[in-house]
């Protein structure tokens, strides 16, 4: 074998390839072969280190050095200068925007600084596609603890007092769901990984499964002897090219270790695991609808109880947990119960994960402690918002969640007390908005998603999802009426109350909550005609200002439908009848003078 | 038509083969679908008949389960497939925008496919690219941190 003295980690996540960062893997390998050093030099292709908006990211061991934004043509100077000379190619640091000094060891940036990884402990660390990097650092060994040490009751005691709930949405205790799922009898029980990750700005399910394949196995297989089930199905959407082909192979890898198949480490456990797809339905996430598309069925739901528990695949006893809760499983039978519940909140223990995007300036990954406070989060490991702005509102819970404001930032994050703010945890989205963001079309934007994923099998979700959003259109197209106000919450009220799944009955929420934080929004849509984030194409006019233009043409060239006019170095004018106020001409203009208002 | 969408023996045959790799179809429908539209890269309503028969379902069924998912087309994608990123994250940093200028610059809607064939528009939620928004995928191609003047030249790359 060789001895590698440096380890070069390249993020192989899909943020980071969609910025070419094969190209740079297979550059430096290039440069590497060049120098002689392709020896003593290892190339890793890592998951996502969760530092998205700097991507794509290398990492240099053992000094840590962290380089950001790395295109494929900076491959040969970075093994030149740093792997040859040992110089460190200051251009691709990290600038800390405050200091404005140049940051080169990942530990000393804010945006790690408050984090802490458990789930994505081996997350732009091991190779994935490495079944050995995942067993050197523990990997497989929570599950010979298990096999070899505890009973079934003793396993199921352990996760009850680690406090870990669900980390789907739901958080329900997981434990508690084990047991259920270990108390009725059968021939046959099913554990079902559930990796729909539905809420469409989120990607941490994806990036575990990715970045640490084996963490995932290892805690499905953990959880088929805490409820006495042989096979594991994870369920997963087909749009995940790259997280199929890395699970699958770890599947392989785990067999071929019989690390999964029969008598696994000789212990007389079977258990094995295969892959269903998804076919891109949101409500396929609810538990029930999943297994119905499972089956080979139309994705709809089911009333509940039955639960899975007693009545799931097949109508056996299954038990379905969430990616990121079981990224959690193999950590806490390793570290202990206690371990785990001393972090975190009163009632919500552990670490969640977060997709944080939007108006921010460190899109990213991130994982922290419960109980860590919004303004932690968005200020201190976010970077504040981009481009200087002001923070106007951020998202959680995806369709089913809420709008909270700036009266919130001083909340800590757990499962209740986001839920008493009038949003949820879901599943880990955080979305940041800023002051050029109309709630109003915000809110529409998801009853305009979940309109369309309503499975439509019950009224007041397929009708009511779509009177909303029909309301809400009116509202954004400055037909709005104060009776429309009031036909909104009462609606949400109904399909709350009456629809059949946590679909419907969550919909409403971007609804409710943005009506309650940003009221006066709502009214100036409605009774001025304006929308005052400048957002509502129908409420808002671009204009040119006689007193800036200097008349240098180049909005009457940008423009895509030809209605500006005027001469060079004349005042130009915007065709209002033309305009289809695409906002080209304002972006372009270096002199300020093209307004909307 | 482009090859990928002809509706050949070959492709049939390819499809029957697959089926029979499979030991009990109970429960396995969506699987073959996916197969399915890999091979004819959509579903028309031949193949739904034939996977009917073969499964030994009703077409139906099978209609009834293409049409509830949305990653299972009826219609030929073009040659080119521009899809867009409609994520939230996506959203919030101005994909409204791009999507106006893709229809715009190809002048058919979301779900469409131009007359010629070349170009089709795909809606997709969050490609796992947030840093980037708005993204926009064509073919496996991905563009990021998009701007809407930079629509035309992207588009002129594959005319
Ligand atoms: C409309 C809807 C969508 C859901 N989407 C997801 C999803 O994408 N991923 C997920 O893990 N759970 C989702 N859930 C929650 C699941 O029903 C279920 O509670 C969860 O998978 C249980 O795992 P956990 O206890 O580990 O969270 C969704 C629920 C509803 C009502
Ligand atoms: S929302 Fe577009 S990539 Fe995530």
């Amino acid at each position: 074998m060789a001895n590698y003295n440096t380890h070069v980690l390249v993020c192989g996540g899909t943020g980071c390839i969609s910025a070419e960062s094969d190209l740079i893997i297979e550059n430096i390998e290039k440069q590497l072969v060049e120098e002689g050093m392709a020896d003593s030099v290892q190339v890793l292709k890592t998951g996502c280190f969760g530092f998205c908006e700097k991507g794509p990211i290398v990492k240099i061991l053992p000094d840590n050095t962290f380089y950001v934004q790395v295109t494929p043509d900076d491959a040969t100077e970075l093994v030149k200068e740093h792997i040859v000379k040992g110089r460190k190619v200051e251009r691709l640091l990290f600038t800390d925007p405050e200091t404005k000094e140049k940051v080169s060891d990942s530990k000393n940036m804010d945006f790690y600084k408050k984090q802490l990884r458990i789930a994505l402990r081996n997350c732009g660390i091991i190779d994935p596609d490495k079944i050995e990097d995942y067993i050197a650092r523990d990997g497989y060994s929570a599950l010979g603890k298990v096999l070899t040490e505890m009973t079934q009751d003793e396993l199921i005691d352990i996760m009850k007092a680690s406090g870990l709930r669900g980390r789907g949405g739901g958080g329900f205790p997981t434990g508690l769901k084990w047991n259920f799922a270990k108390g009725y009898a059968s021939d046959q029980k099913y554990v079902i990984c559930n990796a729909d990750e539905g809420d469409p700005g989120a990607f941490m399910d994806r990036s575990i499964l990715e970045g640490d394949p084996h963490s995932i196995v290892e805690a499905m297989a953990i959880n088929g002897y805490a409820i006495g089930a042989t096979i594991g199905k994870v369920y997963i959407r087909a749009e995940y090219p790259l997280a199929i082909k890395r699970l699958e192979k770890a599947i392989d890898d785990a067999r071929e270790y019989g690390l999964l198949g029969e008598d696994i480490m000789g212990t007389g456990f079977n258990f094995d695991i295969d892959l269903t797809y998804g076919a891109g339905a949101f409500v396929c996430g609810e538990e029930t609808a999943l297994i119905h598309s499972m089956e080979g069925e139309r994705g709809e739901p089911t009333t509940k109880p039955p639960f899975p528990a007693e009545s799931g695949y097949w109508g056996k006893p299954t038990n379905v947990n969430n990616v990121e809760t079981f990224a959690n499983v193999p950590v806490i039978i390793l570290k202990g119960a206690d371990w785990f519940a001393s972090i975190g909140s009163e009632k919500s223990k552990g670490t969640k994960v977060f997709a944080l995007a939007g108006k921010i300036n460190n899109v990213g990954l991130i994982e922290v402690p419960m109980g860590t406070t919004l303004r932690e989060v968005i200020y201190d490991i976010g970077g504040g918002i981009k481009d200087g702005k002001k923070f106007k509102s951020v998202q959680t819970g995806g369709p089913s969640g809420g709008c909270l404001t700036a009266k919130d930032l001083d909340t800590p994050i757990d499962y209740d007390n986001l839920i008493a703010k009038g949003s949820m945890m879901g599943s880990g989205g955080m979305i940041v908005m800023d002051e050029d963001d109309c709630m109003v079309s915000v809110a529409k934007f998801y009853l305009q998603f979940t309109e369309e994923e309503s499975c439509g099998k019950c009224t007041p979700c397929r009708v009511g999802t779509k009177r909303l959003s029909e309301l809400l259109e009116l509202i954004t197209e400055g037909k709005g009426e104060m009776k429309h106000l009031d036909e909104l919450k009462h609606l949400s009220r109904v399909i709350k109350d009456t629809a059949l799944c946590g679909l419907g009955q969550t919909a409403p929420n971007p609804v409710l909550s943005t009506m309650e934080a940003f009221a006066d929004e709502y009214l100036a849509h409605i009774k001025d005609g304006k929308c005052p984030a400048g957002q509502c194409k129908n409420l808002l006019e671009y204009k040119v200002l006689e007193d800036k233009c200097i008349g240098c043409t180049a909005c009457a060239r940008v423009c895509p439908v030809n209605c500006i006019s005027g001469e060079v170095k004349k005042l130009h004018v915007i065709d209002q009848s033309a305009c289809i106020k695409c906002g080209a001409c304002m972006d372009k203009c270096k002199f300020d003078a093209i307004i909307k208002q | 038509m482009s090859v990928k969408t002809d509706l050949t023996e070959t492709k049939f045959n390819e499809l029957e083969a697959y089926m029979e790799t499979i030991p009990v179809k109970k429960g396995e429908l969506i699987r073959v679908l996916h197969k399915a539209q890999g091979i004819f890269g959509y579903l028309p309503e031949e193949v739904q008949k034939y996977v009917a028969k073969k499964m030994n379902v009703s077409t139906a069924k099978v209609f009834g389960v293409v049409s509830f998912y949305s990653y299972f087309t009826m219609k030929p994608k073009g040659e080119h497939d521009i899809a867009i990123c409609l994520g939230t994250a996506c959203y919030v940093r101005g994909a409204e925008k791009i999507l106006d200028a893709i229809k715009r610059e190809t002048g058919i809607e979301v779900g469409e496919t131009s007359a010629d064939g070349k170009f089709s528009i795909t809606g997709l939620r969050c490609v796992g690219a947030c840093g980037l928004a708005p993204v926009v995928m064509v073919n496996d191609k991905v563009y990021g941190r998009l701007t809407a003047d930079m629509i035309k030249g992207i588009i002129d790359n594959y005319r």
